[in-house]
């Protein structure tokens, strides 16, 4: 199995120029469309950028305090673990799959020091890990991918649980789940860091339905992922060291 | 020479057609483009466009798809096989007729990746998945008579 994968991060630079070639367009219409949009428009948006980043800004100052509070208190318990790490942003390539695969390319790849299993968040949320890296590309399989499995706590009463992918919804489900958990609709579940692949505490996703059949050994709990899975066009990796 | 170099283009020509970006309501009418393009070339010049060129094709897709690694090219390896048997008998067929089985063919294909997404638990979340054959055989007429064009731009008997 590793030797197919490493034939298929070999073949993936000669077949990456068709990716570049076929996102080319959508890149192209995008150029052509900041070049068009007026002066008047990217005055517009340049403001209210500018009030949004005071926005963040402001709540980003009240954050620091809490982490370095939150960093002061682990060490207290000893539990210290690094929060922050090198980040990149990359770019989606705009190439469409047969529906039924769960996967995107990214624009970066070993030159840039990406890895296999890093994670990879979006502004709202995780997205998914790297699968494999090719010398300038790299294939990011997303969260509701079945064969993607992600360790969660819930927000509210820290219920941890394990999310993998479910394909006929395109949403996430919770395994092994006890019909007693207190779990509602509209929880928020974040990744907990348990399975050392993700990072802890950023967002998963938020419960839509929960099916508690006594009749069934575990509840049936969907997640609609918090990430933009498909509509997202920039994504960024993180380096994750777990040094607990 | 010429022959390959036609037969090259097209082929890279329909992955990128197959790859291209298209909207959210397109997804399950995707022709099986590349699938059309080495049936017709396997119709027309069966001793150049055989199984090993479906088989090679399918890898190259396999590999762009992110699939598993030789699920197309079974695929593909399996149809072109039959469109070989029979590509006298298709060369005579009426449009219509040939559309039919142009029809039969993506079907079958569709049916081998539906199988092996089966064996492998990562079912199309919808039976829309079939609407492709439908529309791989709605657009076959106009397929055949680009490549019909492009094969005389080519000079290829």
């Amino acid at each position: 199995m590793e030797a197919f994968a490493s034939i298929r991060a070999a073949l993936s630079l000669p077949l990456a120029p068709i990716q570049y070639i076929v996102s080319w367009p959508t890149t192209f219409i995008d150029n052509l469309k900041s070049v068009i949009s007026t002066h008047d428009d990217l005055i517009n948006e340049n403001l209210s950028l500018k009030a949004e980043q005071l926005l963040l800004r402001s709540q980003l100052q009240r954050l620091i305090a809490i982490e370095s509070e939150n960093n002061y208190l682990k060490a207290l318990l000893q539990s210290s673990r690094q929060v922050k790490g090198k980040t990149l942003i990359a770019e989606l390539l705009a190439v469409d799959f047969e529906p039924f695969v769960n996967q995107v390319i990214l624009n970066k790849g070993s030159r840039d020091g990406v890895y296999i299993g890093q994670p990879v968040l979006d502004a709202t949320g995780i997205m998914g890990q790297i699968v494999q890296v090719g010398p300038i590309t790299s294939r990011l399989l997303l969260i509701n991918d079945p064969h993607s499995g992600i360790a969660v706590q819930d927000a509210r009463n820290g219920i941890r649980a394990i999310a993998v992918g479910d394909t006929y919804s395109g949403k996430l489900k919770l395994m092994y789940v006890p019909n007693t958990a207190d779990i509602r609709v509209d929880d928020i579940f974040l990744s907990s860091g348990l399975g050392d692949h993700y990072p802890e505490g950023y967002p998963v996703g938020r419960v839509i339905s929960v099916n508690k059949d006594p009749a069934r050994q575990f509840a049936e709990v969907y997640i609609q992922p918090s990430a933009h899975l498909d509509s997202s066009r920039q994504v960024l990796l993180i380096w994750y060291q777990k040094n607990a | 020479m010429h022959s390959f170099f036609a037969i090259l283009t097209t082929v890279i020509i329909a992955i990128i057609l197959a790859l291209l970006p298209m909207p959210d309501w397109t997804i399950w009418l995707r022709p099986a483009w590349v699938l059309m393009v080495l049936i017709y070339w396997a119709m027309m010049t069966p001793y150049q466009v055989s199984v090993g060129i479906a088989w090679i094709t399918g890898l190259i897709m396999d590999l762009l798809n992110g699939t598993l690694l030789g699920e197309h090219a079974l695929a593909y390896t399996i149809v072109i096989y039959f469109v070989s048997k029979m590509h006298i008998r298709l060369r005579m067929y009426p449009m219509l007729q040939q559309g039919i089985s142009i029809f039969v063919f993506v079907t079958l294909y569709l049916f081998i990746i539906y199988c092996i997404q089966g064996f492998i638990g990562e079912l199309p979340a919808s039976q829309l998945y079939w609407l492709s054959a439908v529309t791989s055989m709605l657009l076959w007429p106009w397929l055949f008579v680009l490549m019909r064009d492009c094969r005389r731009w080519f000079k290829l008997a």
